[in-house]
């Protein structure tokens, strides 16, 4: 895959299709590649594509495409959907951007490589459901669909919905993910339980402001959190809840505009799973509005920013709420 | 931190018995930015306001706040008052200690207490007030008509004579509307449609008024005095300006079984046809459901026989842009569906009819050509049966598949006596009975024709309700009903029976609200501005209402709600300029992303987008996608602030920092 992606970005360079290539080069370590931006056929020889490759480049277009002459974008399914929101939006010129879509079946949740017993990894070699990890310590062979990360294990599509040319064969969308399972799970619980479970998750945040940095949907012009006008912007909590309140805000902010790529969860070094508030709202919206999915179609309008006369009266949500 | 004025209104005792005005006006006075405060018994009567204007003079106040009646009631008397003194108008708010306060708590403690939290909000928010300058926007002078019946002809005559342009739009292919279906009205007896049709050919006259008949509103966008609308010119096949009202192809088309709408399905004519005889534009349409042509693609005999050239199988559907000051809603009503009265047979003889069905049979131009008789057999009616509140007056109960209404249709009672006074008038030999919850005539005259009927014409009214009408195998009707005054159990065995079905608001009317942004109740009657006070106005500006649309009415109660309609557009229409309200939104441009949900929610297409320079680090210019608001469209409704997702968008007199500002004054 990586040496097809590399030819075929030079080829695009050397016809002046685009002058810049977004990709992904290894970082530290070899389990955590870094976005990056080649300018020459040269440069192209550190780009890296393999199954650490999980973040989601979308985002970087937005000052990308700003910049003169098309710039070429490796996008996954996932950041795909990232991508039309983004043109939803406004965000991105899309004609400045040359997309080859590439097909994803699951990116490798490092964690999950240490629980079963790969430690101190130097590469990575994917064959079919099998990936051997050379580590320190030796090869080790493990079945792919142990070490994928959640959000791959319950994949919401396989399809990329934006693309210039596909690279190998499109997938399809999977409407039976259970993605909402965990959610489900956290509906069951009493809202002490609920309380509790949230507390403790989101009490082990340092702030850090990592899920905002990397989330596709936080691009605005001044952040409400660095703007000392908002009444809300960075400052020391008064208290410990007020803290908690960052990550709630935040997936208000993106209610309706956020695709579920999961990038939150992935990069918060506390590994608190802020992906399962962005997926509550999705579900709230898809039972009182119909299936909606952002980002599936670039321009589409989001429940909460639409008025259709199906629309639910709000007595149905005020029943809902109170029939829980 | 301003200099704040506190004036505390007791509204006689309506505040006063509730809340301790005193207390009230001596707590805010201790508040940090408050300089002087009192309380007074009419805060709104001239001396309350002279108060007002006195001490923003002598205290050198900065900010004002009122604490009485709702903003809605008088707002504007406090902000004229303020400017008199020569302080911007918007440096006023109200806390509303009336309607939010006293008169919705008993005890005294608790009233003065929510008054006084009251009060620090409005402290809270007049501290960032700005001043604000009210624009001006243009009217258009033209008026639109919804509904073609005699609501809307009579809105729209009022109009036309008052010298501006009127536009009127109706569904069907005539207008008209119910009243010319009705045969006789109460409770003078002439003619339906010898006092209508003189109104529709005027219509027709009036260079003033243009009809959109066979026509659907489309889309809404504007406000007040500069509404645009799309018209949906449904294609009737034949070209208006062509087609002469001949006829010759509504006897020519060999197609005959189509049900005529007119005739409520009792009758048929062609499927190309005119509704009927004084249609108003007499033009034919196709019943495309039913033309051979456009169903199997052959016959084509009217476009033969049509001299003028007037028939086009091809025509489609037209959409017309025009701009309007005032719109005026006069979508009128139906009767309800009976499916859920089964009780009554309706669905299992001929001989049981709803009243409008009767008309029908009443009226010369109707299926049994104005004789009395039965649709089963053509027999002339013996006995009689007339139910009233068929669906009126009940609750919407699962028991009728939830149709029932419980609003008096109030139409009902007079038209009924009508029926029967005419039943006996013109075949003395008939019995009538009409069973009654209660026999509702108040009105000019309406008592007097009810008594008639009793008294003079001897129709057998009977209180009590109709329990069952069974179809018997000899053709009769078996009526089993109570006689609540006698305590008995009736069998009455009649050759026919009439239900007074309810009227409801025509389906067409809720989607049109929707359009309009005017509220509804419940049961899909427009809401009025004011229920005593602006009882045709909705309370979205510029919408008027006209006829049953707002509530059941008779047509003299209709036709004087029409004229009151137009009175009022007329008041909007004869202003050159309207002041806008300067409360609209306007965005940060240092903060907007350029993300469109702003101009996504906006009900008013008030938000625009461009590419603006900006000052980007280092000397450069960067170009971002930035909204705009024009002023003069926004209504100030506030839907763009929480739909912006970088908080970009605010509003003008309801900034987020005042909102926030009053909820922590609350919260303290």
């Amino acid at each position: 895959m990586q040496e097809g992606m590399v030819k075929r970005a030079s080829e695009l360079l050397a016809d002046g299709t685009v002058v810049r290539v977004l990709g992904w080069k290894n970082g530290e370590f070899v389990y955590d590649p870094t976005p990056a931006v080649f300018e020459s056929a040269e440069a192209l020889s550190d780009f890296v594509y393999n199954d650490f490759c999980a973040s989601n480049l979308s985002k970087y277009l937005v000052a990308l495409s700003k910049k003169e002459g098309k710039t070429l974008v490796f996008l996954k399914p996932c950041d795909s959907y990232s991508f039309n929101q983004l043109l939803t939006e406004h965000r991105v010129d899309r004609e400045k951007v040359y997309i080859i879509g590439i097909p994803c079946d699951g990116k490798v949740d490092e964690s999950k490589l240490r629980t079963q017993g790969a430690e101190g990894v130097t590469g990575i070699a994917t064959d079919g459901d099998i990936i051997t990890v050379s580590t320190l310590y030796g090869d080790v062979q493990l079945k792919k669909a142990d070490v994928i990360a959640e959000r791959c294990v319950t994949c919401k599509s396989k399809k990329v919905v934006a693309y210039d040319e596909m690279m190998g064969e499109n997938g399809e969308v999977n409407s039976n993910c259970g993605r909402f399972d965990q959610v489900a799970e956290l509906e069951a619980m009493t809202p002490d339980e609920r309380f509790a479970f949230w507390r403790n998750e989101l009490s082990k945040c340092i702030r850090c402001n990592a899920c905002r940095n990397i989330c596709p949907a936080c691009t605005c012009e001044q952040c409400v959190f660095d703007n000392p006008k908002s009444g809300i912007s960075q400052k020391a909590a008064a208290d410990s809840f007020e803290e908690n309140m960052f990550h709630i805000i935040r997936a208000f902010h993106v209610a309706g505009r956020c695709t579920d790529c999961g990038e939150c969860s992935r990069v918060c070094p506390q590994h608190i799973p802020l992906h399962l508030l962005n997926r509550k709202f999705i579900k709230e919206m898809n039972e009182c509005y119909g299936e909606y999915q952002a980002g599936a179609e670039a321009g589409s309008r989001a429940p909460l920013v639409n008025f259709t006369k199906e629309d639910c009266e709000p007595s149905i949500v005020y029943t809902k709420e109170a029939s829980k | 931190m301003r200099r704040i004025g506190v004036f505390v209104c007791h509204c006689g005792t309506n505040i006063a018995s509730t809340v301790d005005v005193k207390a009230v006006a001596e707590t805010l006075g201790k508040e940090p930015a408050v300089v002087f405060a009192t309380d007074y018994p009419y805060m709104c009567s001239e001396a309350g306001q002279n108060i007002i204007k006195e001490a923003i003079k002598e205290h050198k106040l900065e900010g004002v706040v009122v604490c009485s009646c709702s903003p809605r009631m008088h707002e504007a008397t406090f902000r004229k008052a303020v400017a008199a003194a020569g302080l911007n108008s918007y440096m006023l708010e109200v806390a509303n200690i009336r309607e939010q306060c006293s008169w919705i708590h008993k005890n005294k403690e608790e009233g003065t207490a929510k008054a006084i939290v009251l009060g620090r909000a409005a402290i809270a928010k007049v501290q960032l007030n700005a001043p604000l300058t009210a624009g001006e926007s243009p009217v258009v002078k033209r008026a639109l008509v919804i509904g073609g019946g005699i609501a809307g002809i009579q809105t729209a005559l009022d109009i036309a004579e008052a010298g501006y342009p009127v536009d009127i739009v109706e569904k069907e292919p005539t207008i008209g509307g119910k009243m010319t279906q009705i045969d006789k009205t109460f409770p003078t007896l002439d003619c339906s449609s010898c006092i209508l049709t003189p109104k529709m050919v005027e219509c027709a006259q009036n260079e003033n008024i243009t009809i959109y008949s066979y026509s659907e509103v489309e889309a809404v966008t504007g406000f007040v005095g500069n509404f645009s609308v799309k018209i949906r010119r449904k294609k009737r096949y034949v070209d208006e300006t062509k087609c002469t009202g001949c006829g010759i192809c509504t006897e020519k088309c060999p197609v005959k079984n189509v049900p005529s709408a007119y005739d409520l399905g009792l009758k048929n004519h062609r499927a190309i046809y005119i509704p009927f005889a004084q249609a108003i534009p007499n033009v034919a349409v196709i019943d495309a459901d039913y033309c051979n042509k456009l169903t199997k693609g052959k016959c084509g005999i009217c476009s033969k026989f049509c001299s003028a050239g007037a028939i086009n199988y091809e025509q489609e559907d037209q959409i017309v842009e025009e701009k309007y000051g005032a719109i005026i809603a006069a979508t009128g009503y139906n009767p309800i569906s009976l499916e859920g009265y089964d009780e009554y047979a309706y669905s299992q003889s001929k001989d049981v009819v709803t009243s409008l069905e009767f008309e029908r049979i009443l009226k010369a131009d109707g299926p049994t050509e104005g004789h009395l008789e039965r649709l089963s057999d053509g027999k002339q009616p013996k006995t009689i049966v007339f139910v009233q509140c068929v669906g009126s007056r009940q609750s919407a109960d699962a028991a009728h598949g939830g149709c029932g209404k419980e609003y008096c249709s109030k139409i009902c009672c007079m038209y009924t006596a009508k029926h029967a006074m005419y039943c006996r008038e013109k075949y003395p030999d008939t019995d009538v009975y009409v069973f009654y919850i209660d026999v509702r005539t108040p009105g000019k005259n309406y008592d007097e024709f009810y008594r008639r009927a009793v008294e003079q014409y001897g129709v057998h009214y009977i209180k009590g309700m109709v329990g069952k009408v069974a179809p018997q195998a000899d053709g009769s009707l078996m009526v089993q009903a109570s006689d609540l005054l006698s305590n008995e159990q009736l069998h009455i065995k009649a050759d026919m029976v009439v239900l007074a079905a309810a009227i409801e608001p025509n389906k067409s009317a809720r989607p049109l609200a929707t359009m309009l942004t005017a509220s509804m109740d419940t049961n899909d009657f427009f809401t009025e501005a004011h229920a005593k006070l602006r009882p045709v106005e909705s309370p979205t500006a510029g919408v008027f209402l006209s006829g049953v649309c707002q509530g059941p009415k008779d047509i003299p109660e209709t036709v004087s709600q029409a004229s009151a309609a137009a009175a009022k557009a007329l008041g909007l229409l004869a202003k050159d300029k309207l002041s806008c309200n300067p409360c609209v939104a306007h965005s940060d441009e240092m903060m907007c992303n350029g993300c469109s949900s702003c101009a996504n929610v906006c009900p008013y297409g008030a938000i625009t987008y461009s590419d603006k320079e900006f000052r980007g680090p280092n000397r450069t210019t960067l170009i971002r996608r930035v909204a705009s608001v024009n002023a003069a469209v926004c209504q100030g409704c506030g839907a763009c602030t929480v739909a912006c997702p970088s908080g970009a968008m605010d509003l003008k007199g309801f900034s987020t920092s005042q909102i926030m500002a009053e909820v922590d004054a609350i919260c303290k």
